[in-house]
């Protein structure tokens, strides 16, 4: 198994190896200009983090080691030093407002959801998902395409030989490479969560409430992810697969929905939130 | 701060079975509730009953006790000193309780009301105006609000002078006059009660229900908390003026009767928050 | 603990024999003694249900609980754990310590007290009865937010009821430990000059009285929402489900430092003991607790990341989450400093705390870097998680308990426990809990959900080494019990000053304590 042997490495290796060894041990690739400076960010407190533990506990550890009693240590009655404790009060503040600071501006670029290219209204359902793209009117329906005898004892029904075990949809959502894209978040029964590591994205639908938030893919791919907000039974199996295509590959794909739409013009969907919402 | 001056010994009660009783009765009263909301009506009331008269004897025991300990000069100044800090950290919690609902309130009113009537959420609420007050974007219609001049207003009066009388009577407790001391607790409890009567005729005209929206359940949650609390201050101000009346309390040595009067001034208070901000404003 | 005692007073009865007086005793220390043994009882009803969600995770697929169950599991383990193992612990421990740290007779309201501590086992009744009503226990996370808690049944308003009850014993606990605290010091004992212990309770108390009716008022409103008709949580009628969000989160975050501090102040008095040496920075100590307890209130929203609020409300959120990094940094440089030159010897309590300062300082870490609101909205509800959060908890809390029941022990049976076993059980703990939940990082940067009885097969390895650990972790903590138990049956006798370091008025009567201490106010230098 090649994940067994990332494992052994690293343990092996040290702390600070194991965060590179491998996106196994770390945040997934970042395809979007957002999570990649989350990825950045990530990295720049991991590290600073890891900077001051050794420093603080080789302190801690010098001291256990070098000021044991049975070594012949004995006590010094020392104690309140202002400079001292001046110090260690006011680096911690710098460290802080050093990471804050790209921080704020990663937070004040996420937020920013104007001038999009366009917009898919999102709305999540105890357990699927529901797309409607308010520009190119297509609207699909998701829902977890793992067979469902394959969940369940794997002694009963066999290994999962499913490589993307409850992580495919029946249908993908299907975005523009390199284009803006909105999303509007909202459920329609309890609150779900739209997550996508890769893409920077992790919104609550809400229900009653439209939420937004946006992501631009820049790589042709498929990305998954899943309902990160707890939503009762199902919770665990309502994925999230999104497929970025070239645009002109999304235009084809845009025509074809458009047939398949015409061709079972669906009546049955005028359930609107508020006679689900309303009790 | 610790008082040493007095020599004599924190008085620590003997063992004592009223704990365990009003454990017993509050979980006759959960599983009684329970089963009201969920099971046979019956058997729900029988739990409550048990429930409830477990909770009055409990009640009615441990004061007593108290009463007796405090009558019988167990109590010395540190005790005193203790029963202060006690009573000021418990209305500090009532606050608390209170600040809940209000942020509710505030929340509606300067949040989620608002927000469904944003841009985007045309999308879902088509149409809907978020004014307050408001019964919420689904079947929204007209309702009428209580308004903040009629029997509210006299309420707010009521409340108001209920805390002079009862500065009147601690006025009087102080001076050792029996008479002003009672007549001042009964003319409070008198409003007390007159203020719950109004409620209650203004409960019975409301013109919408707990059911109406956010502003119903808001307008009836903080006002339902509220008079119950009043109920339990009026109830209180009973115990302190039937005890008045057998003779209890010195000049020196009365803080029972502080308490609910310290009790009796926060419920006057949160009053006139729900005034400016539940009829009000 | 019959312990003849010369200063029989008439108001100092002696408790009636047997099981009985437990019942209605008004005795700080019996009182104390059943909040632990309560305490540790409720550690392993939620640590069973631990094991079961290990277990089931173990591999993926669904093998033992189905989805149902599992989201139960999850919800109950974490309210007992929590509300049934933690603050017990930490309030049994403030019954029987701090009446004999300020030289008190006894808690200010000696009869409530006994009430504190008897609403606690119906409460716990309702909160684990739930599994066996139809339906289930409430399965939507201890958060219970609507609208999927309005969807569960009879549980959920056990649950409600539960929390209600459980928020009555804390408040009255908590006035009780404030009076005595305010009204009861020997003479002499000036707040600036109360033990840390005594300190951090003082704090943790108010944050209690603070927001446990904040949560009471919360439950309330689901409780009206679930069954008379109002709206508070519900957008049709104006309501928002994010409400509760936030009403919980004024609550739940100050909660998780009332789980904290406590801790703090045990491991302020174990690491001077044993280093020989004051604690550095009394001082500094002190305002940092007071800058944390403050700062809790202002940090709720970055529960919240992910719920769309504007850009202001995350950050403001961010910086003030952060802020809490430096006083809590000032807690973590005054024990180290404390260490420095000191005499040190590694008993079992020293290893759990030294244990506590390292590994809650991971836990501290993971929670800043969760404090990040962009890095968040790529963690949240991932086992990152749920790995900071046990790092707080279990390395945190409970270690400090665990080291502060060794420290203590002696004082209260007046045996010295088993030296040996106390370290096998610190090192068996040590090493399997990070077996546990270190790998639980790496599953949350991975993107693994949390809450989930069911996970894609690349998440395999690291969660069977997670479970593997908690199986060890689990069963390692049978030895505390048995620890626990030969301590109580016999051993060394202890002295009065059971530590050689050791400060304090506690250390100054016998081991183990007579039932009552300090009836005339002990001087105080
Ligand atoms: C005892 C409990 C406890 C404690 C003490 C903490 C402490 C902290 N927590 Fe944690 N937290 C929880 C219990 C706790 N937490 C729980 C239970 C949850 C999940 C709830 C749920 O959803 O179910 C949670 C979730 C949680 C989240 C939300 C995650 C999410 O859902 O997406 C965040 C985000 O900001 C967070 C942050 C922090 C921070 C910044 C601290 C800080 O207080 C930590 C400060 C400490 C240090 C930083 C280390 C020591 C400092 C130094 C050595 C100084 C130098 C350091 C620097 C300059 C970096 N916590
Ligand atoms: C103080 C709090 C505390 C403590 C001590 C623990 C202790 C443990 N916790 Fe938990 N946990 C939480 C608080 C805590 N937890 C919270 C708040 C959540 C979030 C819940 C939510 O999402 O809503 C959570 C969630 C949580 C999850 C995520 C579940 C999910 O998202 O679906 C997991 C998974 O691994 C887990 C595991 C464990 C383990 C293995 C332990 C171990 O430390 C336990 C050690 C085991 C024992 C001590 C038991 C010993 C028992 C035996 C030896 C068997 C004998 C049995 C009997 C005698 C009855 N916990
Ligand atoms: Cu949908 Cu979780
Ligand atoms: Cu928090």
């Amino acid at each position: 198994m090649k994940k067994l042997r990332v494992i052994a490495g690293a343990i092996a290796a040290s702390l600070p190896a194991l965060a590179l060894a491998g996106y196994d041990v770390n945040i997934p690739a970042p395809k979007t200009p957002i999570s990649m400076q989350i990825y950045g960010l990530h990295m720049e407190i991991l590290w600073v983090c890891l900077a001051i533990f050794v420093v603080v506990f080789g302190v801690m550890f010098y001291s256990l080691f070098a000021h044991r009693k049975s070594k012949g240590a004995v006590a010094a009655n020392f104690h309140e030093n202002h400079l001292v404790e001046v110090i260690w009060t006011l680096i911690p503040f710098v460290i802080l407002a050093v990471i804050a600071f790209p921080a704020t501006r990663t937070v004040l670029a996420m937020k920013d959801a104007s001038n999009p290219d366009m917009t898919i209204k999102v709305t999540a359902y105890q357990w699927k998902w529901q797309y409607d793209y308010l520009n190119d009117g297509v609207k699909l329906y998701a829902t977890l395409s793992t067979p469902r005898d394959q969940i369940g004892s794997p002694e009963e029904h066999g290994k999962i030989t499913n490589e993307h075990y409850l992580l495919e949809t029946d249908n993908n959502v299907v975005v523009p490479v390199g284009k803006k894209i909105r999303l509007l978040i909202t459920a329609n029964d309890v609150i779900h969560g739209w997550y996508v590591p890769q893409l920077g994205v992790n919104q609550y639908g809400i229900p009653g409430f439209i939420k937004d938030t946006w992501f631009q893919a820049n790589e042709a791919g498929i990305y998954r992810g899943q309902c990160s907000q707890i939503c009762g039974k199902e919770h665990g199996y309502m994925p999230i697969v999104v497929e970025a295509k070239s645009p002109e590959d999304y235009a084809a794909w845009v025509k074809e929905q458009k047939a398949k739409q015409a061709e079972a013009a669906q009546p049955a969907d005028k359930v609107s939130m508020a006679d689900t919402t309303a009790r | 701060m610790s008082s040493s001056s007095t020599h004599d010994v924190y008085y620590v009660p003997a063992p004592s079975k009223w704990p365990v009783v009003g454990s017993t009765a509050l979980f006759l009263l959960a599983i009684g509730f329970v089963s009201l909301l969920h099971f046979g009506k019956t058997q729900a009331y029988v739990l409550l009953a048990a429930g409830f008269a477990t909770l009055t004897y409990m009640l009615f025991g441990w004061f007593g006790n108290v009463i007796s300990e405090s009558e019988s000069g167990k109590y010395n100044a540190q005790v005193d000193a203790s029963f202060r800090w006690s009573m000021g950290w418990f209305i500090f919690s009532e606050v608390m309780f209170f600040a809940a609902f209000f942020g509710a309130l505030f929340y509606a009113r300067q949040m989620s009301v608002p927000l469904l009537g944003d841009v985007d959420n045309q999308l879902l609420w088509p149409g809907f105006k978020p004014d307050w007050p408001s019964m919420g974007p689904y079947n929204a219609t007209e309702f009428h609000p209580m308004s903040a001049w009629g029997l509210p207003a006299i309420n707010t009066m009521l409340l108001l002078t209920s805390g002079v009388t009862v500065t009147w009577a601690h006025w009087a407790i102080k001076k050792n006059d029996r008479t002003q001391l009672v007549l001042g607790l009964a003319a409070t409890v008198a409003l007390g009660l007159i203020f719950l009567f109004c409620q209650m005729t203004e409960y019975g005209e409301a013109a919408f229900s707990l059911a109406t929206g956010v502003y119903g359940a808001t307008f009836f949650m903080l006002t339902g908390f509220h008079g119950f609390h009043v109920s339990l201050g009026t109830l209180m101000l009973i115990v302190i003026l039937a005890r008045s009346l057998k003779g209890h309390f010195t000049p020196e040595h009365h803080f029972a009767f502080e308490a609910v009067s310290w009790y009796w001034h926060f419920v006057d208070v949160v009053w006139l928050g729900l005034f400016v901000f539940v009829y009000w404003l | 603990m019959e312990a003849a005692h010369a200063h029989a007073h008439d108001d100092h009865h002696h408790a009636p024999a047997g099981i009985g007086r437990y019942f209605t005793t008004t005795n700080h220390k019996d009182i104390g003694s059943m909040y632990m043994w309560f305490s540790l009882i409720m550690f392993f009803v939620g640590g069973f249900m631990a094991l079961v969600i290990r277990a089931e995770l173990f591999q993926p697929g669904i093998q033992i609980v189905n989805p149902d169950v599992f989201n139960q599991l999850t919800t109950i383990h974490a309210l007992v754990m929590i509300f049934g193992a933690v603050m017990p612990a930490f309030v049994g421990y403030a019954n029987w310590q701090i009446p004999l740290m300020v030289g008190a007779s006894d808690m200010a309201f000696a009869r409530m007290n006994n009430w504190s501590f008897w609403l606690m086992p119906p409460a716990a009744a309702l909160l684990v009865g739930s599994f066996l009503v139809p339906g289930g226990a409430a399965g939507s996370g201890w958060t219970l937010y609507p609208p999927l808690s309005i969807q569960g049944g009879i549980s959920v308003d056990m649950t409600i009821l539960a929390v209600h009850i459980m928020g009555a014993s804390s408040i009255m606990g908590s006035i009780n430990i404030i009076t005595t605290i305010l009204n009861m010091r020997a003479p002499g004992m000036t707040l600036m000059r109360m033990p840390m212990f005594v300190w951090t309770w003082l704090i943790t108390a108010y944050l209690l009285i603070a927001v446990m009716p904040v949560l009471a008022g919360a439950v309330t409103m689901l409780l009206t929402d679930r069954h008379f008709g109002t709206h508070f949580f519900n957008a049709a009628g104006g309501g928002d489900p994010t409400m509760f969000m936030h009403i919980f989160w004024f609550f739940g975050h100050p909660e998780v430092y009332i789980m904290i501090l406590p801790a703090f102040g045990i491991i302020s008095h174990i690491i001077p003991t044993f280093a020989r040496k004051p604690l550095f920075g009394y001082a500094s100590m002190v305002y940092a607790t007071a800058s944390i307890a403050l700062l809790s209130f202002i940090v709720w929203g970055h529960h919240m990341f992910t719920v769309g609020m504007p850009a202001a409300g995350n950050l403001f959120f961010m910086y003030a989450t952060m802020l809490i990094a430096v006083p809590t940094g000032v807690k973590v440089f005054n024990w180290i400093a404390t260490l420095w030159k000191g005499s040190i010897t590694f008993e079992t309590p020293m290893l759990f705390a030294i244990g506590f300062v390292s590994l809650f300082t991971i836990g501290g870490f993971s929670g800043l870097v969760l404090a990040v609101t962009p890095v968040d909205i790529t963690l949240h509800n991932t086992y990152y998680v749920v790995a900071h959060f046990h790092y707080v908890l279990f390395s945190g809390a409970i270690f400090s308990i665990m080291g502060g029941a060794y420290y203590w022990l002696p004082k209260w049976t007046g045996h010295m426990y088993d030296e040996t076993l106390g370290k096998v059980h610190f090192w068996l703990t040590a090493i399997s809990f990070n077996i546990t939940f270190f790998p639980q990082h790496f599953l949350g940067l991975a993107g693994m959900p949390r809450r989930i009885p069911d996970y894609a097969p690349q998440f395999t390895e690291f969660n069977q080494i997670s479970s593997i650990g908690a199986f060890l972790l689990g069963f390692s903590q049978l030895l505390f019990l048995y620890v626990v138990i030969k301590c109580i049956r016999g051993g060394v006798k202890a002295e009065a000053k059971a530590w050689e370091g050791a400060e304090g008025l506690e250390w100054t009567v016998p081991s183990p304590a007579p039932y009552h201490t300090f009836e005339t106010p002990p001087a105080f230098h």
